[in-house]
């Protein structure tokens, strides 16, 4: 009847910032419904990570500890998830919608027989009743999802079974510690009643993770570029100016894909979701996908030959005309600026 | 060795135009073209791939949906595939992930495959969800986000996997599932001997509703066997009921919403000096810069 969170462990052994985001959104959905929170770690190396998850407040951790948890690999984990999901019977569980998250939870959501939503960007607590039956349901997880390429939003429930399952995008959920610390109980999982021999058939043979070299989320300016930018080369501007105001340079997925940019930079529904405190978008029409991804920054500043372009009517102020000049203008304009200020 | 491809025609979503959005901003599906799934085009190449490196393989396509879909099954025979079937029953309409997977998952124990290649994901859901829980239900080990297919025999496969920050090979035996990610090769073109062959190829459903064709194809199909393209129903499958379409979907659309964005009472300015001048003033004394 509680809320779980499945930790997912990073290359450098710590708790995954997605699974702490979910950590933050299941605490005030614990609190919401009177329940407990739980988390699940399942690492080589606990000691790490534990007394990160009490910033959190989470009540209990089920932990298991043992070399064939890290790197990740399919089985182990879902033999553990799945048992722990049948012993504990969670009310809601929830996993980041990653590589990993991706790989275990549809797994786990199969053998339970329940319902699962995928790359969910909110979650909200609700009725519902079934026209049909006339039967109410209440406390019911909303899980409210892009749907059809990202052209509508779709809620989602899954009255009758058990876990309410749902994997969450990167970056949608606020990271939020909670003010009072607090040492939850550790549950420790025999691990050998769960895993069999066949659960270690795949090996990983090779490995090649490079650590993480940008965080958009981070970034208290972010400077965008779209397909309108043209090339790779007017990409350095970007660069220029984001330089001049010390933010991060970002692309949209179309940008990404004519190889202007790296796809690490990307924002918007398949990107990175991102709340910057300015974000200036250049050559950016406004694809819903983008939008949905940056439409929570503080100011928008969008730059676009296109007086219509969906982006500028999100946008704070609105520039219309040639962006190598636009551009070239403010990085002139602000450097001189900053040179007096320091002055 | 028998490899199968699940593949699924979809409404092409990444070409959304003006025209398939309606007036009330839903979608009009009509308006959207009906593709083959593109990482189920990739994980085709990638069984094709398979298919090259063994000695004795077949490659059978399976794809769930409305008669229509049989489109894909000819597009891949096309490319090189040997076989294609159509699940096809108004019992399927309505399916979630979960009940998705358990229709495809009893059509497969049909064929028995050493080995299955899927998409990741499919451009009209994006779940990624209905690979790994064929997987499951089959409990073959599964392989998500490959990318590359490294080494194949009779017993094993090598694969290398796409992730967020790299890359991993990974090795599993057979039988196994791999979903394959967009970022791997798409799959190699028709072939037009392939396309001479095959253009006849037709489901019986397809027959009856083109009528002006249909003496024409029976009688091919009565020469050449290999121009019928089987069709299987819940029954053929041995499915159960309560586990197809709605009834056995767990997952309920509560409601659809357009994508809302609030609008904002925008400053609109111009490339000139003295708006450029305005803007980073601004910009200054709201402390957003500096």
């Amino acid at each position: 009847m509680n809320i779980f969170i499945y930790c997912e462990i990073t290359e450098e052994k710590q708790i995954a910032e997605v699974s702490l985001e979910l950590l933050s959104k299941g605490r005030k959905l614990a609190n919401h419904l009177g329940v407990k929170l739980e988390a699940i770690v399942l690492t080589d190396k606990a000691e790490a990570v534990l007394s990160r998850i009490n910033d959190f407040g989470v009540d209990v951790i089920h932990l298991a500890e043992d070399t064939a948890f890290f790197p990740y690999r399919t089985l182990p984990h879902f033999q553990l998830v799945k048992a722990i999901f049948e012993h504990e019977q969670p009310e809601i569980a929830l996993f980041g919608a990653t590589s990993v998250g991706r790989d275990l939870a549809p797994r786990v959501a199969s053998a339970l027989r329940c319902g699962l939503t995928a790359d969910c960007t909110s979650l909200e607590i609700g009725n519902h009743i079934d026209s049909k039956t006339n039967t109410e349901y209440k406390d019911l997880l909303y899980q409210i999802r892009p749907a059809f390429g990202g052209n509508i939003i779709a809620t989602i429930i899954n009255p009758e079974t058990r876990p309410q399952m749902a994997t969450v995008r990167e970056g949608v959920m606020k990271l939020e510690e909670v003010a009072q610390k607090k040492t939850a109980e550790v549950k420790f999982i025999d691990m050998s009643k769960y895993l069999n021999p066949e659960d270690f058939a795949v090996e990983i043979v090779e490995r090649h993770i490079e650590a993480q070299k940008v965080n958009l989320k981070a970034a208290n300016i972010i400077v965008a570029g779209g397909y309108g930018v043209g090339s790779k080369e007017n990409f350095g501007l970007l660069y220029d100016l984001a330089a001049v105001l010390g933010g991060e340079v970002a692309a949209t997925r179309a940008a990404v894909d004519a190889g202007y940019c790296e796809h690490e930079r990307q924002v918007g529904q398949t990107g990175v979701t991102v709340r910057p405190k300015l974000y200036i978008g250049c050559g950016i029409s406004g694809a819903v996908q983008h939008r949905a991804g940056m439409d929570q920054a503080a100011k928008i500043i969008s730059i676009n030959t296109d007086p219509n372009a969906p982006l500028h009517a999100i946008a704070d102020y609105a520039i219309t005309g040639d962006l190598t000049e636009i551009l070239l203008k403010m990085i002139t304009n602000l450097t001189r600026k900053i040179i007096k200020q320091k002055k | 060795m028998r490899i199968l491809v699940l593949a699924k025609q979809v409404p092409d979503t990444r070409n959304v135009g003006k025209d398939a959005m309606k007036a009330d901003g839903t979608v009009n599906r009509a308006a959207l073209p009906a593709i083959f799934n593109p990482d189920d085009l990739c994980a085709l190449e990638m069984a094709l791939k398979a298919k090259d490196r063994l000695k004795n393989a077949e490659v059978f396509v399976i794809t769930m949906g409305p008669a229509r879909a049989a489109e894909i099954i000819r597009e891949s025979i096309y490319r090189g595939a040997d076989k294609g079937f159509l699940l096809t029953d108004r019992k399927f309409s309505g399916s979630d992930t979960l009940a998705t997977s358990y229709a495809i998952s009893q059509a497969v124990k049909y064929l028995q495959p050493d080995l299955i290649f899927c998409g990741l994901q499919a451009i009209d859901g994006d779940t990624a969800q209905v690979g790994p829980q064929i997987a499951e239900k089959l409990t073959f080990p599964q392989i998500t986000y490959a990318e590359e297919l490294i080494e194949i025999d009779n017993k094993s496969i090598v694969v290398k996997r796409r992730l967020e920050r790299g890359v991993e090979t990974v090795k599993s035996p057979l039988p196994a599932l791999v979903t394959v990610h967009g970022s791997a090769h798409t799959c190699r073109a028709r072939k037009a001997k392939r396309v001479m062959l095959y253009k006849h190829a037709r489901t019986i459903s397809e027959m009856q509703d083109d009528n002006v064709e249909s003496f024409r194809a029976t009688s091919l199909q009565s020469k050449r066997p290999y121009l019928l393209i089987e069709e299987w129903d819940a029954g053929f499958i041995n499915a159960d009921d309560k586990f197809l379409g709605l009834a056995g979907s767990p997952t309920k659309v509560k409601k659809i919403d357009n994508v809302v964005f609030a609008q904002k009472a925008n400053k609109a300015l111009t490339s000139s000096d003295t708006d450029i001048e305005q803007l980073i003033v601004e910009l200054f004394e709201s402390r957003v810069v500096g």
